[in-house]
Order: structure tokens, then sequence, then C-alpha cells
């Protein structure tokens, strides 16, 4: 009997480790995080790409309904693929789109964006990284969609953006208003 | 006389200076080996060279030097990436198994043995 309690005990575990690692298969590996916490200091301090005044995210984000603040640098590649939804946003109008640039040099910076059109109504600089991490991001490219008046966060995008993500930002402007 | 003066005090400053820069990246060091590094997997902030973790070394060592104490910048950097930044996880819902089931497996593998020296 009790050999049997035994049997059926190691028979039960491996079962059960079984179905757990069965279900650890399944699940991606990678974490995400919580997307959609409201937690923005708006109090960031950062300096603009096109003049030496600094600014803060307070006054970067007053203009319109919503801001769109976008990290991107020259040396990204992805930065470049989504360039153009970026273009797109803003020929909307609803949007106040703001640009921060992620350690990149201001000579490569000017020369993206005259290459490939400026979307950004405000384009500040971030050589550290450091306000980037102040803002919760990952790294390039990033896009955060902000409601200006209640200050929060209603929509983050790590990497760029493409079409479903652009249907889906006009959908969330479109139904907020 | 006042130029000996004039030496050691020169080397005193630069000696304390050293010494408080070096304790202040120590901090830095110390805190960042708690963090994950949440853009290169199995790795603290501390190890990576990535552009998040060298950001992320800077954003400390600012906060230490605004006087930040560890806490607070656990607590910032908690608030900005969420609970999963820290390597300590916090005891609540979904992380109460990991911390009993190693006291639960103590005291019975304690009862085991107990058994067996008592049989004995």
């Amino acid at each position: 009997m009790v050999k049997n309690i035994k049997l059926i005990a190691v028979v039960f575990l491996v079962i059960v480790s079984f179905f757990i690692l069965l279900k650890g298969l399944n699940k991606t590996n990678n974490y995400s995080p919580n997307l959609n916490s409201s937690n923005i200091d708006f109090n960031f301090k950062a300096k603009f790409l096109y003049s030496n005044e600094e600014t803060t995210l307070y006054e970067l984000i007053n203009d319109k309904d919503f801001s769109l603040i976008n990290i991107w640098a020259s040396w990204c590649l992805p930065c470049r693929d989504e360039h153009p939804y970026l273009l797109n946003l803003n020929s909307l109008g609803k949007l106040n789109i703001i640009g921060i640039n992620y350690k990149d040099s201001e000579v490569n910076a000017k020369k993206f964006i005259k290459e490939l059109g400026n979307p950004y109504s405000k384009i500040v600089v971030d050589p550290s990284g450091v306000n980037s991490i102040e803002l919760g991001a990952y790294g390039v490219p990033e896009t955060i969609l902000i409601n200006n008046t209640s200050k929060t966060i209603l929509k983050k995008y790590i990497g760029p953006l493409d079409d479903k993500k652009l249907a889906e930002l006009k959908m969330i402007i479109k139904n907020e208003n | 006389m006042k130029i000996k003066i004039l030496v050691l005090t020169i080397f005193y400053l630069i000696g304390s200076f050293n010494l408080s820069y070096a304790a202040n990246s120590e901090k830095v060091d110390q805190i960042s080996k708690n963090l994950r590094c949440l853009i290169c997997q199995g790795q603290s902030v501390y190890d990576s060279q990535s552009d998040f973790a060298l950001s992320m070394k800077i954003l400390i060592q600012n906060k230490i030097d605004e006087g930040k104490n560890d806490e607070q910048i656990y607590d910032f950097l908690k608030s900005k990436y969420g609970e999963w930044i820290v390597y300590d996880p916090e005891i609540n819902k979904n992380t109460v198994l990991l911390w009993v089931l190693p006291l639960i497996l103590f005291v019975f593998g304690g009862i085991l043995i107990l058994r067996k020296v008592s049989i004995k």
C-alpha cells in the first residue's frame, strides 16, 4: 500500500510538472511591461535640436488635444521605416508630434530630418538617454500617445509604427474626440 | 611653511574628491546590480553595455547627485518600468508562492529528516 502511494505521488508529480512545463512552452519569454501605466513626469527637462534653449514636457504638450511623443535616432533603421507613418499622422492636424532625438549627433539628426521630412512640431535632444529613461522608454523607436487635457498616456508602442498601429492610433484619436 | 600647507591642502582636496567620487560610482554599481536590464535578457544593468543600461547608469548617478537614497531610486524606476525591473520581487499575489514555497519545502524536509532520525 505504501509503495502504491509513493508510485502514485511520483506519477502525479511528473504529470503536474509536465503540464506546467508545457504551459511554459507556449508562454512568451519576453517580458511585456504594463504599457498603459499613466505615470509620466512632465517636468522633464531637455534642449531643443534647433536652438539651445531648455524646455519641459509641460511647455511641449499644451498645443492640441493630443501629443505624440516619438523617440527616434538617425542611426536607428526602424525609425526610417516608421517615418512615413509619422508624416501621415502629422497631416491629420490633430496631433502635436514631439520628437525626442535619442543618443544622436546633431549633424546626423538634422540630416535625417532634411532627408525624410519633418513630422515633428518640436524636437528635443536626449544625448545621454536619461530623458527617455525618465519617460519609461526602452529604446528607439518608441511612440507614446498622450491626452493633453487629462495628461495621461493613452497608448504606448515599443518598436516602429506600422499600418496596424497607425489605424489603431487614428481610431483612438477619433473615439476620444 | 605656507607652501607646504598649500600643497597638503591640495592633496587633501584631491584625495577627498576621489574618495567621494569612488564611493558614488560604487553606489551606482551596487544599485545597478539589483536592476534587470529590460532589453537584454539575463543581464543586470550593471553587466550590460546596451544603450538602455548605459543611460540607466547615468540616471542613477544623477539621482545620487540629487541626494536621493537607494529606496527612492528603486521606487522611481519601479514607477516607470514596473516591479520587473528589480531583481528582488515584492510579496504580492503573483509572487507569494515564490516566497512561501522554499519555506514549506524547508519545513517539510526538516520533518522528513526528523522522522528518519527518530525512527532509527
